[in-house]
Formats: structure tokens, sequence, C-alpha cells
């Protein structure tokens, strides 16, 4: 790997970092798992001049969860933690299916969920599945701290509302009302294949009835899909066969996939529908690879 | 009275050895060109071409030369000062080695920088400015032949078009005889997907030019050093005796690494000017899109068939994508390499072929990947045609591939297209794969399954192949016949050490060589050393590729041996006071017939070959021999893979696989299993989810290991292997057979036709490889054959 000369520094602390990414203004990037920024260096399809290395921050290799449900996940939290937490096999069905299938082994062993939705690959699994829960990211600057919900957190394929100075320090995941369930399906070729499809869904339900609802979907356009009206749909009523049927309509309709050397666009679209109904007709959830 | 040796424990014939070779690789010990580091070495970068056909209309290196550190900047007005801008390929054309007038394909070499460290080359190569003007790229054949389609080679005198050869074999009109005979005829068309040896290893060289002395040496990724002696001689006009190839460890080489590639030029050239030692690694992107590739056929045929199921005649038709140049590396009589190996297997009076190969804008190089000159293709066609008839008969596949088989009195057997195949049990081996798969029961399963809208397929894949090229009077490459070598010295004190002309590449050389010996001289395998890749110390020989390393390095090998032997036997008389013809033969030791407690071992008659010679005997003990294969061997292969489809996403999954080789005599079972389940791997990877495409623009998609995907062991199927059919090759000295390839060979075959019967019910005759789940989806849902060929298609 021969990349463009750059700066390398390694900051412990918060401030010193943030005053390092002030200095380097839009040609320094933050540096966490590494899994995407460094392919793309290797590429020159990146080259920036100061990498600020937040590995040594401490304090930010955490999830947990609050009295009241609210998970955090912490900058420094690999996929490999969450793969193999114990809490959200209990308790975030969706982020359960996902954690696995997410890149290989090697590359869950560095790569964090926060650098996932940083990066705002439309291919990135992390980010519909935040999104389908709702979720936020908390983003550190000069100025303090602020809360940005996913759903605005994205402007553009690989493109983040972040300022140059700003770093996000852990994403939230709302706490459910209901009962929770739901799951992720994701069409790879392979292990370590980016999703030619995937679909989050996320429900809550309270007795039968639906209370609330979240679809997302992976690589079935420019970024991450909410497939919102498909979610509306389902909220207040019990999941039936024809309401499923209608999410999984209303969310194959909202799907822009392109047709490449994975597939056409048509397949892909059904895709997104049969995976919107296999999730919902599964009242589990659980993760399956799909292929 | 001495206790015979026993050959296992001794780690000979059939001993299932550990590979020596693995304590060093495992290790993180091995010695790879990329591990090598000279005093005073510096480094290159290749700058390659974006588009895939474009004229060059300036290279403006100005700001590459002002970088500190950067020492040379070369491009092919440069080269071809020097006569070097071109160089001929292994199939008598030319290749430019740094582009001059065109760019022909994307990732084309277009100048290279010599610099202290790789990091500011490849700064260098970034400041380089080129003004292309873009010229219409073709990426198929049908591009390539279509009226008033751009002429790619316009280097070329007299190249009109972009046709590169027409060929034929066959009997043409016996052929058409047996077709107007014929009850009925199947037909199919299928095209076999570009796919790429892909070595973990990319290509590298250090050349290292030595003004005071004159030589040249140059490490280097080759599977055949001494072809690139040759090479290097010719094309660099340096005197051969001072020209040292060596080939350290490879890091897997399938036939990506016979072909001599512009970066290798480009790094002698660059040391002869520098007089200092020029290491080039090329990066994965480099290696995926410019190197030698595989494959890339559009082949079409018709069976002629009798009512009861006899195959009359094979019609076969080959339109061959060869990319920019003609580099593939194959035999010189052959245009389309071994392809007319189709349905040796199959008893069948008549057959003709006609190919022919066009240039495209795509990487030139077809290689052997991992097979012996285009038999994959080859295999393909025939079990994917034989199924289809099968199909067009209403006939069970495995029965009409029974009924068709050369019987196992038939031998030697003369192909319709020529060739002599000279063993097998053919049937036998399908009893097997048929029994280990439980084929009747599988069919009710089958038919149960459909009947609950699950879709069960079963494939089969029988074949026989050709490996081990030559014999010299058919078989040569750029003129030099296809033979080899070995060397073996026995030192004094019973230890030997044994050279070859061939080069491995991890198939375990280091292992089976000493086997061989072994098993010839009774000497323990432990005792054996094995050192290839050296041409100022190994044997000239043709290098490792196509299987043909046991075949005739190793037959070499045990000739040698041989000699040996006849040797030690006399210094045995001499020691037994006997007279030769009164010596008997054990393994490891010599005996007087009449009285067999009387002996004295091999390592006994080493150290007398060194310390007590007879009179007027020459010292020493160790010999060589240049073996020229009577024929070429012809394993057999019977490959079972049963899937389940996904009605709504059309991804398959295969739930048992099994596989029935016969490769004659297994030196060392243990690592012929492991070449076994390598091609078995290989050939799921084709048939599953391994290209390399084009768009319209000609960007190669496959680029990197994102979208050129290697299975991991998550989706590799289990292997389920069977030896219990073991045909001896009859000329092959120790009886064996090549292995290396027959799975990635004979393997995808079985595979498609699982997919096709699971999805029989759409009455769909192909769909290409890889079967994608959105392409078995296509079938499915519209009914229709569905096309792999370039360009892919983009909304964009
Ligand atoms: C072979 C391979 C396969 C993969 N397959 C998948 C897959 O199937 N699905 C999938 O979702 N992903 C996949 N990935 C990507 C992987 O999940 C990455 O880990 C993830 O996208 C980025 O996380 P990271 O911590 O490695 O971020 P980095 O690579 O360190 O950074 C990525 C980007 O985000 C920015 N960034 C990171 N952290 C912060 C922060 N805290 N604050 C501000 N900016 C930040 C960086 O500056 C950079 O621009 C794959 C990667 C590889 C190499």
């Amino acid at each position: 790997m021969y990349p463009s000369r750059f700066r390398y520094e390694a900051p412990r602390s918060l401030d010193e970092a943030i005053t390092l990414l002030r200095e380097g203004g839009d040609d320094a990037k933050v540096l966490a798992g590494g899994q995407s920024l460094v392919p793309l260096m290797k590429l020159r399809f990146a080259s920036p001049e100061l990498i600020v290395d937040i590995n040594n921050l401490p304090g930010l290799d955490y999830h947990r969860e609050d009295p009241d449900g609210t998970l955090h996940v912490g900058a420094l939290c690999r996929h490999v933690d969450l793969e193999r937490s114990e809490l959200l096999k209990s308790k975030q069905p969706t982020m359960a299916a996902a954690a696995p299938l997410i890149a290989d082994p090697i590359v869950r062993n560095r790569g964090t969920l926060v650098g996932s939705l940083c990066h705002a690959d439309p291919q990135g699994d992390w980010a519909s599945v935040a999104l389908a829960l709702g979720g936020s990211i908390v983003a550190h600057g000069p100025g303090g701290r602020r809360t940005i919900k996913v759903a605005d957190f994205v402007t553009g394929p690989f493109q983040n509302v972040l300022e140059p100075d700003e770093i996000a320090v852990e994403a939230i995941i709302p706490a459910a009302r209901g009962a929770r369930a739901g799951g992720y399906l994701k069409l790879e070729r392979r292990v370590g294949d980016f999703a030619t499809v995937g679909v989050a869904v996320a429900i809550e339900t309270s007795g039968d009835t639906v209370t609330r609802a979240g679809i997302a979907l992976t690589g079935v356009g420019g970024s991450t899909i909410g497939a919102t009206a498909a979610a509306e749909a389902l909220v207040g009523e019990p999941l039936t066969e024809q309401k499923i049927e209608l999410a999984a309509q209303l969310a194959a309709d909202v799907s822009r996939p392109r047709t490449d050397h994975r597939g056409s666009a048509e397949y892909k679209r059904h895709i997104v529908h049969t995976f919107v109904v296999r999730l919902l007709s599964r009242a589990d959830g659980f993760a399956e690879r799909a292929a | 009275m001495s206790q015979a040796l026993d050959e296992i424990k001794i780690g000979g014939l059939g001993a299932s050895r550990k590979r020596v070779e693995d304590n060093r690789f495992i290790r993180g010990k091995g010695n790879y060109v990329d591990d090598i580091v000279l005093p005073g070495m510096l480094h290159m970068e290749i700058l390659r071409s974006p588009l895939a056909h474009a004229r060059i209309v300036s290279i403006d290196a100005s700001k590459a030369w002002e970088i500190p550190g950067v020492h040379l900047v070369m491009t092919g007005e440069m080269m071809a000062t020097r006569n070097l801008a071109w160089m001929p390929t292994l199939s008598y054309d030319t290749q430019a080695v740094l582009a001059t007038d065109k760019v022909r394909f994307q990732g084309q070499e277009v100048a290279c920088v010599i610099a202290d460290d790789p990091y500011i080359a490849k700064d260098a190569c970034e400041a380089i400015d080129v003004t292309y003007e873009a010229l219409p790229v073709i990426v198929s054949p049908a591009q390539a032949l279509a009226p008033g389609a751009t002429v790619i080679r316009d280097d070329k005198e007299n190249q009109n078009d972009n046709v590169i050869f027409h060929w034929e074999v066959g009997d043409a009109e016996g052929t058409s005889r047996a077709f107007a005979e014929a009850d009925m005829v199947s037909r199919l068309q299928l095209h076999y997907p570009r796919s790429h040896p892909s070595p973990i290893e990319c290509c590298g060289s250090i050349a290292d030019f030595n003004r005071a002395t004159e030589k040249l040496t140059v490490y280097m990724t080759t599977q055949a050093p001494h072809i690139i002696r040759a090479a290097v001689a010719l094309v660099a006009e340096l005197p051969e005796q001072m020209i040292r190839i060596i080939s350290p460890d490879i890091g897997g080489g399938f036939g990506n690494k016979v072909p001599v590639y512009p970066g290798y030029v480009c790094s002698i050239l660059a040391s002869i000017l520098l007089e200092r030692p020029v290491k080039w690694i090329e990066d994965k992107t480099g290696n995926l899109i410019s190197t030698g590739f595989a494959r890339d056929v559009y082949l079409d045929g018709e069976m002629a068939l009798r009512r009861d199921g006899k195959i009359l005649a094979i019609r076969m038709h080959t339109d061959s994508d060869h990319g920019a140049f003609f580099s593939d590396a194959q035999p010189s009589k052959f245009k389309i390499g071994l392809m007319h190996s189709a349905f040796a297997c199959y008893d069948i009076p008549y057959a003709h072929m006609i190919s022919r190969g066009t240039y495209t804008n795509k990487a030139p190089g077809g290689v052997a990947y991992r097979c012996s000159f285009r038999v994959t293709e080859a295999m393909f066609f025939q079990e994917r045609m034989v199924q289809a008839a099968a199909v067009d008969l209403g006939m069970d596949q495995a029965e009409f591939r029974r009924m068709n088989f050369v019987r196992d009195d038939d031998f030697p057997h003369r192909t319709p297209f020529g060739f002599l195949t000279d063993s097998g049990q053919y049937g036998a081996c399908l009893d097997v794969g048929l029994k280990a798969v439980g084929y009747d029961n599988f069919l009710q399963q089958q038919e149960e399954a459909r009947s609950r809208g699950r879709l069960l397929g079963i494939g089969i894949s029988t074949m026989t192949e050709p490996l081990g090229a030559g014999n010299s009077r058919e078989y040569d490459i750029l003129g030099i016949k296809m033979f080899d070598s070995a060397e073996i010295r026995v030192h004094m004190t019973g230890k030997a050490m044994v050279r070859t002309g061939a080069r491995g590449q991890g198939q375990g050389h280091e292992t089976t060589w000493a086997q061989i010996v072994s098993h010839e001289l009774g000497l323990p395998a432990d005792d054996i050393t094995v050192e290839e890749g050296d041409t100022d110390t190994a044997p000239f020989g043709m290098g490792t590729y196509a299987s043909r390393s046991t075949p005739v390095a190793g037959a070499a090998i045990a000739m040698a041996a041989r000699k040996i032997r006849a040797k030690a036997r006399r210094l045995a008389a001499h020691l037994l006071e006997v007279s030769e013809e009164d010596v008997e033969w054990e393994l490891g030791r010599f005996y007087v017939r009449s009285a067999p407690d009387r002996g004295v071992t091999i390592q006994e008659c080493a150290m007398a070959a060194y310390s007590n010679m007879p009179d007027g005997m020459e010292p020493g003990l160790q010999n060589q021999s240049f073996y020229d294969p009577p024929n070429l061997t012809w394993p057999f292969a019977c490959y079972i893979v049963t899937v389940e489809v996904d009605p709504e996403t059309g991804v398959w999954d295969v739930t048992n696989m099994v596989a029935v080789d016969d490769c004659g005599v297994r030196i060392n079972p243990m690592i012929v299993e492991g070449q076994i389940m390598g091609g078995l791997t290989e050939a799921y990877a084709m048939a599953n989810m391994q290209f390399i495409t084009f768009d319209a623009e000609g960007n190669c998609v496959g680029s990197n290991y994102m979208d050129y995907l290697l299975p991991t062991a998550w989706e590799t199927p289990g292997f389920e292997l069977h030896s219990e059919i073991m045909t001896e090759c009859p000329h092959h000295p120790i009886g064996a057979k090549g292995i290396g390839e027959c799975a990635a060979v004979g393997g995808p075959a079985a595979f498609v036709n699982a997919v096709m019967d699971a999805i029989s019910y759409t009455g769909v005759r192909n769909v290409d490889m890889p079967m994608l789940p959105d392409r078995v989806w296509e079938a499915m849902k519209y009914r229709r054959d569905v096309s792999g060929a370039p360009p892919v298609l983009t909304d964009e």
C-alpha cells in the first residue's frame, strides 16, 4: 500500500483531537477502525494531509444501555463487540441480526459502528439499521456537543453534516416503547461482500398492535433509504398478511436500485419486496444469512 | 535376514507425507520476490492507462523528473529507441511493452518510474501528464467482428480487421454425413466468462545487472524460469550464459506467472541503464486488470443423435476473446489450445470444430488457469452439451453418459479430433459417484420436493482430459520442445538432492519429488532435498503449468533415479564380490540372489561411490534425465453436485458434492486430495460468483477483491472425495497421471448442470456462469436463457 504522504497524529484527549482537526481543516481526517478510510487511501481515492487517529482516546469503546433502555454505542466500539454482545442479542434484534453480516471477521475486529455511519456508504449496513431504529449521532466539536438524527446526518453518498473539526463520539438508539422485534437480511455474493440488497426492519408492538415501525434499505439507492411510507402503513394495527404485502410493496417502490454486475434494478427491487415480507412474517426476526 | 523397508514409513510412493515446504510457509519464513532486498535497490512503478482504447496524443513527464528521489522515467518512445517498445508474445504476435501509438486496454502499461522508494515512484507516476484521444471501445467478439468495427491492431501490417486466426480441426465431411443421418440434433450456445488466476502474490521482479561481470540476475515470479531466460536472451539480446533467472518461493501461479510481462522487461532495462537493482512489485489491481486472464470463449455446438441415445457426431464453433494482443501461453501448433480434447471420454465417430480468435480492448494473455490449455472450456461445453442432449432425448443423464463412454477394453482409443486416450474405467467411476450421492434416492426426493414448491437439482460432470504436455513431436512453445528434466545427486552419506526444470508454486514439489526418489532408491524421503527455480543450477525444463510436473518432470526424476540405481547395482556387486547378474534389488537394498542375507544398503553403495569404487568406474553417484513423454496422461473424473435453489431469490446452495478422481498412482494421496479440493473450490467459484467483465467503455469490473470474488471457507461447500478407482498410466514410469487441474476443469459443469436441473421446469437451456442469483431468478421469471456476455449493463 502506497498512499500519498500524510501527517499522522494520535492524540490522547478529545480536546487535543479537536484542536488538531481544526488545524487540519478540510485536509484532515479522523481515523477510527480504518476499514473504509485506509482502503481509500491505498487506492489514493482519498489523500488527506493529516490523519487524526482517535484510537487512543479513552473511554469510547463502550456500548451500554440506560435504565430507560436507550442504547449508547461509543465511537470505538467495534463491529465485533456488537456481534458478541449479549445485550444486543436480548434487546436489539435488528442490530444483533446485522452485526455478523457486516464484512468479515478481520474487518469486524477493527471497524466501528460510528465510523460506518460517518462514512455514509450507501452500501453500509449499520446506516439502515440505525435509520430503521430512529437512531442519532452525538457530535463533539469546539463549541460542545450536538445530537443529530441519523435521518438528517447523511447528506449524500459518503457525505455527512459533521464540521471538519467535529468528532462523532457516539451513536444513540432510542428505547423501545413496546416489545421489540425485527431483523436484518442481506443479499451478498460472498462473506465480506457489500450488500446487493439489505433490508432492516424494526418494529415495536403492544399486544397485537404495531406501535412503531422502521424500515430502511441498503444498497438500493444513492444513499441509505428510509422506507417511511412502508413503515407508517404498519403502525396502529396488527401485522396481517395484507399489511405485510402492502409494506413490502411500498418499500420496493421507494427503492432506487441501479442495474449493474450485481443484478438488474428489477431484481433488486424484487429482493427488497421479498426481504420485507420475510422479515415481517418472522416474528422472532433473527438473523439469517440470505446468501 | 534383514527386514524389507516399509515404503510408507520411509515416505515413498503412497505415503501421505506432510508437506515439507509448509514448515517455512506457515511460519512466515518463505522467501518471495518481495522479501528480497538487495543493496542499492531502487523501486519501479507502472503508470497504466485509464482508458480502454485511445490514441496517445502526448506524454509530458517533466514534472515527474523533478520529484526528488526519481532516477528514471521510461516511456514507450524511449523504449522504441532501444527497439523494446514491443516484444514478441508466446503465440507469435507482438505486445506493447510501453504504449507508443495507442492504448488498447484499460490498465495497459504507459510509462514507468524508478525511484528511491515505491511511494515516490507512485507520486511521480501521478505527475506524468498523458493526453489521450478516446477511440471506440470493443469488449466482445461480436463487437469486434461487426462490420465497420475499429481495427484495434492498426500497428500490424495487413491487419484490416480484428480477426486473429481461423482454425479448423476434425472431419468436416464425415461430420456432415453423420448429421444428415441423425434422428435428432441437440444444440447449445454459451459463454465461458473471463476469469483470472488471481494468485495471492502478484507478479514482480528484481533485475540486477552488474556492469563489472556483465551478468544479469533477475529474481522473478515465474513458473517457467528457463523459458524466461531464453526470452530475455532473445528480446534483450543478451548472451544466455550471462542471464540468471531465479524464481524463489512463489505465492501461487495457476498459469498467471507463465507469460512475460512488460513490468519484467522494464525492470530489466532500468537495471541495465541505472546499473542498480530495480524492484517491481505489481499491486492487486495491476495484476487483475493487466496480466494473463483465462477463458472468455463463446461456444456454440451441435450434437447428432440416434434416438436410442447414441452420439453420432459433434460440431463445435468457438469465438475466443484474446484481448488486445494474442499472447496466449500454449503449444504453438494449436491456436485454441487443446479445445479439441472435448468429448474425449465419449465414443463418437465424427467431430469437427471451427475456431476463430478476435482482438478486443481487453487485457491480453489467455493463460491456462489451472488447466491444460483451454481444456476447461472444452470440458465445460462437453458436459453442458451432454446434459442438454440427455434432456432433449428424455433420457436419464447418467445412463446417457454411460452408454456413450469409451469402454474399458477399447483402449487405446483415437478421439474424433485425433487425440489418443490410453486408459480408464469410466463406467466404474460413474458407478462410485452415483452410489455415493445416492442417485436414485435423490431423484425421488427431487420429485417430492417439487410437488411442495422446492427446487432440488442434480448435476453430473464426467470427463477425461489431456495432461502433461508434450510429447515433443507435437508440443512446443515458440519452437522449444515440451520435455522436462531432473538431476539427482546422491551424497556420500546416502543423502540426496533433486533439481528439476519445473517450478512449484505451492503444489508440494519438494515433498512429492522426494517421494519419487524414495520409491526408486529406497532412501528415506526426509533425506532428500529438492531445489527448483534457479536457471544457473537447475537443468533446463519447460516449467510448471498445465498439470505437467508429475507427468513430465516427475517421470524424469524416476528415470534419473533408475540410472543411479543401475550404477549403485554395479557398486553393490563390487562390495558383495559377486557379479552384477547375481545382485537382486529390494527397496533400499541390494542382496545376493543365492544368499539373501548378504546385502548392502543403498547408503553403503553411495559411500562406496566416493570411497571404494571398482577400478575403472567413474566416481560419484549422480545422474540426470531429459524426459520426453510418449503421450499425454489421461486422468478421469466424475463430479456430482446436488443443489437447492430458492425460487424467490435465485440463491442456490450446494447440498452435496461427490468427486471421484482416477488419476492413476497417487504419489502423495494427501497432496492429491488437496489439489482436488482446491480445484473444486475454484470450480465452485467460477460457477457461483467469479468473473471479470467489462462495461461498454471497457472499464474492467473485477479489478479488486471487492468485485473479483474468491470464495471463503464460509460459502465453499464440503466435498466428499473418492479414490476407489485407480487406472495406472500405461506409459508413465510410476503410473501417475496429472491431477492438478481435473477438479477446476471438470467441476464447473457439475455445479451448473445441477442448477439447470433444478430449474428444468422452465425449459431454459442455459444460464451463463457465474450463476448469480439474479441470473437464475431471471431465467425462472422470464423463462429465457440468460447471457453473461459483456458489456455488463448499467443504467447510466
Ligand atoms: C473488506 C471489507 C468489507 C466490508 N464489508 C462491509 C459490509 O459488508 N458492510 C458494511 O457496512 N461495511 C463493510 N465494510 C466497511 C466497514 O464496516 C468499516 O469498518 C466502516 O464502514 C467504517 O468504520 P471504521 O471505524 O473502520 O472507519 P474509518 O475507516 O476509520 O473511517 C471511515 C470514515 O468515517 C470517518 N470517521 C470515522 N469515525 C469517525 C468519528 N468518530 N467521527 C468523525 N468521523 C469519523 C473517517 O474520517 C472516514 O472518513 C467493509 C470494509 C472492508 C475493508
